[in-house]
């Protein structure tokens, strides 16, 4: 299984426990864990479904470049952090 | 007792009090960005749009005066087509901030509409619950030729509901005009005849689809009268916008942001100057705000309790609201001035000068 945890920022909006979810492509792994907060969808993906640009993605400890294609495949025992990238104001 | 939304860059402030004495009594989202505020004259829910900087626009709605909020859909656009002229649209189809809110017609309690950037146009039929893209706005080939003033993508600020006929829309683009629909947004008509933009080439000054209505707001008692502070002066319409008459600039300046009409005399309408585009500034470092009793023949300057030494707070064109007794008024500053005058402008209470820059505010 894959293990999907969300950082406290986002947490602070909408509740979401670490979620366990079968392997995938990262697109299907973060769908299924947004399944448990589908609230919790709109501060991570924006109106085209992408990654929102000030929030950052970690596959273990290599962080998700591309914010749009999603389909690289993410593996059990993977770990994946979704947390608020580092922004000014 | 009357009451004030402010929305602020660091959350929504109420404000409440009457004549001289007026006080902040609570503030909702500590911290976040509200871009817009509505009290829904119908029921008298509250909405609260947020533009949250790493999460994006999240829209809240409270039905007992901010006591709680509960978080509804927000517009979001559908999926940009991959194939077809719209797939090189240069715009993106991302919701970036919601600009303007706008309760339906008395007859359709559950309408709003929200205007954003970029510049498309929301209608939700559930109260907020979901929210659908106005497609004939947006598929005019017309909103390729807007852009935007100050921002990097053309935005819809201003939104009036005719309270004669709910199905006419009368709307402002910055910068891409005025438009108006007849039949609910199935068609839409381009209305900025007579208005000047000398920030465009010589030849191109008076098109029609490329003004930059700052602001656009009408008399209640009298809905064909419109008035619009414009980049390049004032505005006023008495014919539903079909024409627009420029307003010689007053005293100090006819450069601004906002403009509010008296709800019950579309003669009476007020400005914040500042010096210009390239000066946004009081003039003279002195805050006033000049009002029109005439129709814009003359006008007054009024500064009696506004800051008047080395005072450079800029009102943006959310930030000048008139109460529904046409004498409260009230403006915020992008520095975080706040000041209600309760005689029509004529003498200021400051409420605060610490507050976060202020986008808009809103009578409830």
């Amino acid at each position: 299984m894959v293990k999907v945890e969300f950082a406290a920022s986002l947490r602070r909006h909408v509740e979401c426990v670490p979620q366990q979810v079968r392997p995938g492509s990262l697109r299907t792994v973060l769908e299924a864990a947004l399944q448990a907060a589908p609230e919790l969808a709109s501060y991570v993906f924006d109106d085209q479904r992408a990654i929102r640009k000030h929030v950052a993605v970690f596959i273990n400890q290599q962080m998700v470049t591309n914010r749009s294609h999603l389909e690289q495949p993410v593996e059990s025992g993977d770990c994946v952090l979704v947390i608020q990238a580092l922004t000014g104001g | 007792m009357q009451t004030l939304l402010v929305a602020s860059r660091k959350g929504l402030f109420v404000v409440r009090g009457t004549g001289a004495q007026w006080a902040i009594a609570a503030h909702h989202f500590a911290g976040d960005p509200v871009t817009q505020v509505l009290a829904d004259p119908r029921d008298g829910a509250w909405y609260a749009a947020l533009r949250m900087g790493h999460f994006g626009v999240k829209l809240r709605k409270s039905s007992n005066q901010g006591a709680t909020w509960t978080e509804i859909g927000a517009p979001t656009f559908p999926p940009k087509p991959s194939e077809g002229p719209l797939a090189e649209d240069p715009t993106p189809w991302n919701v970036d901030l919601i600009w303007s809110l706008s309760p339906g017609g008395a007859a359709e309690p559950l309408t709003l509409w929200a205007g954003c950037m970029p510049a498309g146009l929301f209608k939700s039929e559930d109260g907020g619950q979901s929210w659908a893209l106005n497609r004939p706005l947006w598929d005019d080939p017309r909103r390729q030729g807007w852009f935007g003033g100050g921002n990097d993508y053309p935005g819809i600020h201003s939104l009036l509901v005719d309270p004669r006929d709910a199905r006419h829309l009368t709307l402002a683009i910055s910068c891409g005009g005025v438009w108006q629909t007849q039949d609910a947004g199935r068609s839409w008509t381009l209305t900025a005849a007579g208005m000047r933009a000398d920030y465009m080439p010589a030849e191109s000054a008076e098109e029609q689809n490329t003004q930059d209505p700052h602001r656009l707001v009408r008399c209640a008692a009298q809905p064909d009268h419109l008035w619009v502070q414009h980049h390049c002066g004032i505005y006023r319409s008495t014919d539903g916008g079909e024409r627009w008459q420029a307003i010689a600039a007053p005293k100090p300046s006819g450069f601004g942001f906002a403009v509010a009409c008296d709800p019950a005399n579309a003669q009476r309408a007020w400005f914040v100057p500042a010096i210009a585009d390239a000066c946004r500034i009081p003039v003279d470092g002195k805050m006033v705000v000049t009002r029109t009793d005439d129709g814009g023949q003359t006008f007054t300057s009024f500064c009696e309790g506004l800051p008047q030494v080395h005072a450079y707070h800029l009102v943006y064109r959310h930030s000048l609201d008139v109460a529904h007794d046409g004498r409260a008024l009230a403006m915020s500053s992008t520095t975080g001035g706040l000041w209600i005058s309760p005689n029509a402008g004529e003498q200021w209470h400051c409420v605060s000068r610490d507050l976060p820059p202020v986008a808009a505010i809103g009578w409830a």
